[in-house]
């Protein structure tokens, strides 16, 4: 019965979700239309359908690679809560590559593109990155700050000079469509960069759990005084985690940008960067996980467009939903096994167990 | 001695923490106005029984007294109401605030502060027991003696008449302790009672009416001071008689391995911890530094094992020049062992398994790891033999390290340093919290190594253990060294004064 | 752009303006110094202006006075820090993240029941609000009676709790308890304070403020609600607090900053377009930036700010 329990516990997000839908369909009550049949046209429409599908693969990939963005930093103990910013750079960085380059074959083109947008977002991280490091100042206080400064930034940009001429609004000319990412399923919008971004979280997952540089993150996340101790280097942690966020954030924008819109458009994120901060925390800091949560976030987004032809439910209930499910999943946090009282007498259990199979308790087999 | 004339009475108090019981069925009497020390080694349960009394924790079982009447302390407001107080080895003070802001923090009264009347009161209060503190400094500013006092003023101006001193004495130089317990003799003609937790048998004898003798969470003992002796006192606290010897070989000398030479460290704060040191250690020697804790010991041992830049000064490792080494070219390249004080925040990841910890500092190299690729298996195996040769007491290597007790943790720390083949070790605090048994494992583990050539730096705050294990002793006292003294030498009125940063007593 | 220098009663306009823009500020970060100096990050202020706005929408629209919504406007914003008090301080959740599920929540239910509520007359309603009250004889003094004095009633409760704000923190009990707390829970513990139920007080302090703030919007600003109104006001709050180092006072001349660049970025877009209004977006944030750097002056944020506290821990 006690490992049933302690399987309950270990599902307790899943709970959390499922309470997060329940006061859902309350507030979709409250509007006056059925949540069960709003609850069933977005899930259906979101994973059961085509061009639903593909629309939750495209919200996907931003949302997959802004969360790996928050995810590898967050193992070192640091939080990069300025993905938003990193996002708009990036994207910026792959426009002014795509379009400012010499011309070179398709696919290294696109290469180029991304590389660049890396580049873009890891520079937007390396400030906030070099102040931890050397100056130990909140992170989590400049990135927020930075994302401002990042995002009237590309506004600038594209309102000035970038802007396409005789735009009705600020964006900036079109990307030749021999950068335009491959799309994965036909007659859709779906591209590569969800492909790329699961790529990139399992790459993530297997250097943190079978690399010695994996090794060290950890360590420097768990515990930064026997990190030194290690011989590990706090401040080049630091930075390159960070640095690293940065660029799988800019990965994102670069991909908004070569994937769907082909532009580099006015406040083209919809607050994609904090959407990563939830996939991080749905996913516990497991890279393998947030590709589950992103998927969830992105099925949630993209099914909220449908549910609202279908039955008439407006899209910002999917916001609420949002803000609920983080708010039971944290709150779920605090249920631990071990604190409970299951748990001591689990322990005793396990204690009379090995007492009487005549096991000593000295060394392992 | 009748309940009904006691000040406080402790009734068979009982507390757990998960499976440790810190405090087993715990009795105590003391009486109005007198000191009552409460003696024990680390680990004996009586901080446990001091936060009980304060509010802190609640007991599982068992009652407390006061004045006769039962009472129920569920918070240190309470505490305060009954006219309890305490002051804990780690002082509760609020840095940026001044001393009369600290004092009257909590207290009850209107919504103003009031702070120059307080401050007045708090100056002829701090006049008239003796001590010497201005109440309108930031704490912060105050060296630990004076910070030490306003914990006391904060007590005195409560009203409190059950003081309650944590390891009081921890913090102070010899010739400190001194005027500390005369103050102590100045607040019990005051009419105060004095609940003093501590280890030092002296300070017992010197200053205490009764003592109650804990050992491992239970009492072993209640007496007046007048009827029995150090020695006893040491028997009861331990178990049995101290043994403060053991065996040793005769010392095999080889070159020096270990050399600083005109070593400058800086604190935190910018201050010279470590101010010109020069010291060496030749292989097959234990070389000691005993010092009050906060003598510039963390500086000195963080800097030979570079995880502190010197300010000035040379570090030399089998004679080759290692100041401007990496911690981690100090250990793979120079052979530097380095068991750091704090085990739990420095020497462990508490959340990683203890194979994990065992590979801590050669995470990047064979056999654990092969181009960058972790070997779990290589961990594991090397792991368990570890674990087999020092006799560490867990469930399996694949646990976390934070359920270990802190004597098996301190051996996975020295295992794992010693494994390695060192030709220096530089220890802090080796024993620190050990059980005896703990301790004894330890010591025999680094004279085997003394044994072996290896060099060896030990620094403690303990003076008996570093009595059994060293060949030499150097004293260190405000970053300097203030003598060098052979074991037998080393009488505690020499080290006292030693310690007190008084070279005379050479 | 140089007339607002040279004529007093445009300098008098622009400084009226500047002033009213930093208004929801203001109330937003008195909510943030007060929340973080016990020692609890509050970056849940956007969706507590939010909430306030809607909920002084609500009420204003509902009773058909402004100060039932009001009531209500200031009740939303408690109870939203009712919620990051339970998760931060009770649960030990972590401060950031329940900051951000608070913004997120807010702003997509405000969204969505305002559509319901008002029917999705949200954007073309008008609401009775607060009007501007002149205070005879200090309204007179010339260039800065009419900026200070010929505000509405929001505007003079703001001056009060300024101060007040101020008085509380350095001159009480409570303020010093919430210093101590902010600084060295454990020692406060020790001296008999209730860590918790101060971090609660301040928390909701800092939610009943950041309503206000959002109250203010709907209410004397703008007399309807439309979704997502607070425009990131409650993030330049929480720079305000920084670069005010934790102050009520530096808080106030740190927003009032803010809200002069923020007139001069609205003045730019219209007068002068060739001139990129962005830089005057981004200088408050950059300044903010070279504040913590300590350019500015030097920053100590409490010590034990977003650090949960627990009393029995082995």
């Amino acid at each position: 019965m006690l490992e049933a329990i302690r399987l309950l516990y270990a599902m307790k997000s899943v709970w959390a979700i499922l309470c997060a839908l329940l006061v859902g369909a309350i507030v979709i009550r409250a509007g006056g239309s059925d949540p069960l049949a709003a609850y069933a046209a977005l899930f259906r429409g979101a994973f059961f359908e085509y061009h639903g599908i593909a629309t939750t693969l495209v919200k996907m990939s931003p949302l997959l690679l802004a969360g790996l963005s928050v995810v590898l930093p967050l193992r070192a103990g640091l939080f990069n809560i300025g993905a938003e910013g990193q996002i708009y750079l990036g994207a910026l960085f792959a426009t002014l590559a795509a379009l400012y380059l010499p011309p070179l074959p398709g696919w290294l083109h696109i290469l180029v593109c991304s590389l660049a947008g890396a580049i873009g977002g890891g520079l937007w991280a390396l400030i906030p990155a070099y102040l931890k490091a050397w100056h130990n100042i909140n992170e989590v206080i400049v990135t927020l700050l930075m994302n401002y400064i990042g995002i009237n930034l590309i506004s600038y940009a594209v309102s000035g000079p970038m802007m396409e001429e005789g735009a009705p609004y600020p964006y900036s000319a079109e990307i030749r469509e021999e950068l335009w990412l491959p799309h994965i399923l036909p007659r859709t919008d779906a591209h590569l960069g969800v492909v790329i971004g699961v790529g990139l979280a399992v790459l993530i997952y297997f250097v943190l759990q079978r690399t010695s540089i994996g090794f060290s993150i950890n360590t420097v996340g768990r515990n930064p005084e026997a990190a030194r101790y290690a011989g590990m280097s706090v401040r080049r942690h630091i930075v390159w985690t960070l640095v690293a966020g940065g660029a799988l954030a800019g990965l994102a924008g670069t991909y908004e940008v070569l994937g769907l819109k082909y532009r580099l458009f006015h406040m083209f994120s919809a607050g994609y960067g904090y959407d990563g901060i939830v996939v991080a925390f749905l996913s516990g800091s497991h890279p393998l996980y947030a590709i589950l949560a992103a998927l969830f976030l992105g099925g949630l987004r993209s099914g909220a467009n449908i549910m609202q032809r279908a039955v008439g439910v407006p899209t910002t209930v999917v916001d609420t939903i949002e803000g609920l499910v983080v708010i039971f999943v944290a709150t779920s946090l605090a249920f631990r096994f071990e604190q409970s009282r299951w748990a001591s007498l689990w322990r005793r259990r396990k204690e009379m167990d090995a007492a009487l199979a005549g096991r000593g308790q000295q060394g392992s087999p | 001695m009748a309940t009904a004339t006691a000040h406080l009475v402790v009734d068979r108090v009982s507390r757990s923490f998960g499976e440790l019981k810190a405090n087993d069925g715990v009795s105590l009497h003391v009486a109005h106005g007198s000191i009552h020390a409460v003696l024990g080694e680390n680990g004996a349960g009586k901080t446990t029984l001091m936060n009980i009394l304060y509010g802190l924790y609640q007991p599982d079982e068992g009652r407390i007294l006061v004045g006769g009447r039962e009472v129920a302390i569920d918070s240190p407001r309470m505490a305060l109401r009954h006219g309890i107080g305490m002051v804990h080895q780690h002082f509760m003070l609020v840095a940026p605030l001044t001393v009369t802001e600290n004092v009257i923090l909590g207290l009850r009264g209107g919504l103003g502060l009031d702070l120059k009347a307080h401050t007045a009161r708090l100056r002829d209060l701090s006049r008239s027991f003796g001590f010497d503190v201005d109440p309108s400094e930031p704490v912060w500013r105050l060296p630990m003696g004076s910070q030490q006092r306003v914990e006391i003023l904060k007590l005195l101006y409560r009203d409190a008449d059950i003081l309650i001193l944590d390891e009081p004495t921890s913090v102070l130089t010899p010739s400190e302790v001194g005027p500390f317990l005369d103050l102590l003799r100045r607040l019990r003609s005051g009419g105060k009672t004095i609940l003093l937790i501590t280890h030092k048998l002296e300070e017992v004898m010197a200053v205490a009416d009764r003592v109650t003798v804990m050992r491992a969470g239970r009492v072993v003992a209640e007496l007046d001071t007048a009827a029995t002796s150090p020695r006893e006192l040491a028997r009861l606290m331990v178990g049995r008689d101290v043994v403060f010897e053991v065996e040793r070989t005769e010392a095999v000398l080889g070159a020096p391995m270990l050399e600083i030479e005109d070593l400058v460290v800086r604190s935190e704060r910018g201050l010279d911890a470590v101010d010109r040191v020069s010291l060496a250690v030749r292989a097959g020697e234990i070389l000691g530094v005993a010092g009050v804790d906060g003598n510039g010991q963390n500086e000195l041992a963080e800097a030979i094992a570079g995880l502190r830049a010197p300010a000035a000064g040379r570090i030399r490792i089998a004679g080759r020049d290692v100041t401007q080494a990496s911690a981690a070219e100090r250990l793979h390249e120079h052979g530097l062992g380095y068991v750091p004080e704090d085990r739990q925040r420095t020497g462990l990841v508490l959340d990683n398994t203890i194979a994990a910890n065992i590979m801590l500092r050669d995470y990047r190299r064979a056999p654990f790891a092969r181009h960058g690729l972790l070997d779990f298996r290589a961990a594991r195996d090397y792991a368990a033999r570890l674990v087999k040769a020092y006799d560490v007491r867990l469930q399996s290597i694949d646990q976390q390290a934070r359920y270990l007790s802190g004597g098996n943790q301190q051996k996975v720390i020295l295992a794992r340093e010693i494994e390695r083949g060192p030709r220096v070790l530089v220890v802090c605090q080796p024993c620190k919290g050990l059980d005896v048994g703990a301790i004894e494992f330890v010591q025999q583990t680094l004279l085997e190594q003394r044994r072996r050539g290896v060099a060896i730096l030990y620094i403690s705050t303990e003076l008996e253990h570093i009595l059994m294990a060293c060949d030499r002793i150097a004293v260190i006292a405000r970053g300097r060294i203030t003598g060098m003294l052979m074991p037998a030498e080393a009488t505690a009125e020499r080290l006292g004064l030693l310690m007190a940063g008084s070279a005379a007593a050479h | 752009m140089i007339d607002i220098l040279t004529d007093p009663g445009l300098l008098a306009d622009f400084l009226a303006t500047s002033l009213r823009l930093s208004v929801p500020v203001i109330f937003a970060a008195l909510g943030g110094v007060l929340s973080e100096r016990s020692g609890v990050y509050n970056i849940g202020l956007e969706g507590m202006i939010i909430a306030g706005a809607f909920g002084a929408a609500v009420g204003g629209y509902f009773a058909g006075t402004p100060f039932v919504g009001l009531a209500v406007g200031i009740g939303f914003g408690l109870l939203c820090a009712l919620l990051l008090a339970v998760l931060g301080v009770s649960l030990g959740v972590n401060q950031i993240v329940a900051g951000i599920a608070i913004n997120v929540l807010m702003l997509g239910l405000t969204d969505f029941l305002s559509r319901i509520v008002f029917h999705g007359q949200g954007n073309t309603m008008h609401l009775d609000g607060f009007m501007p009250v002149a205070i005879p004889g200090l309204a007179d003094i010339p260039v800065v009676g009419p900026v200070l004095f010929r505000q509405d009633l929001l505007v003079y409760v703001m001056y009060a709790l300024v101060a007040l704000t101020y008085w509380v923190m350095f001159h009480t009990r409570w303020g010093l308890n919430i210093r101590a707390v902010g600084e060295n829970p454990r020692a406060a513990d020790t001296a008999g304070i209730s860590v918790p139920r101060l971090r609660y007080a301040c928390v909701l302090a800092s939610g009943g403020l950041a309503g206000l703030g959002g109250c203010y919007l709907v209410l004397s600003q703008i007399f309807l609600f439309s979704e997502h109104m607070s425009a990131g006001k409650g993030f330049i709050a929480l720079a305000a607090v920084i670069l005010g180092r934790w102050s009520p006072l530096g808080a106030l001349l740190a927003c009032l900053l803010f809200g002069v660049c923020d007139a001069l970025q609205l003045r730019l877009q219209f007068a002068n377009p060739e001139v990129p209004y962005q830089a005057f977006v981004i200088l408050p944030y950059a300044v903010s930036i070279l504040a913590l750097i300590g350019l500015v002056g030097k920053p100590t944020p409490p010590a034990a700010v977003g650090l949960h506290y627990q009393r029995e821990s082995k």
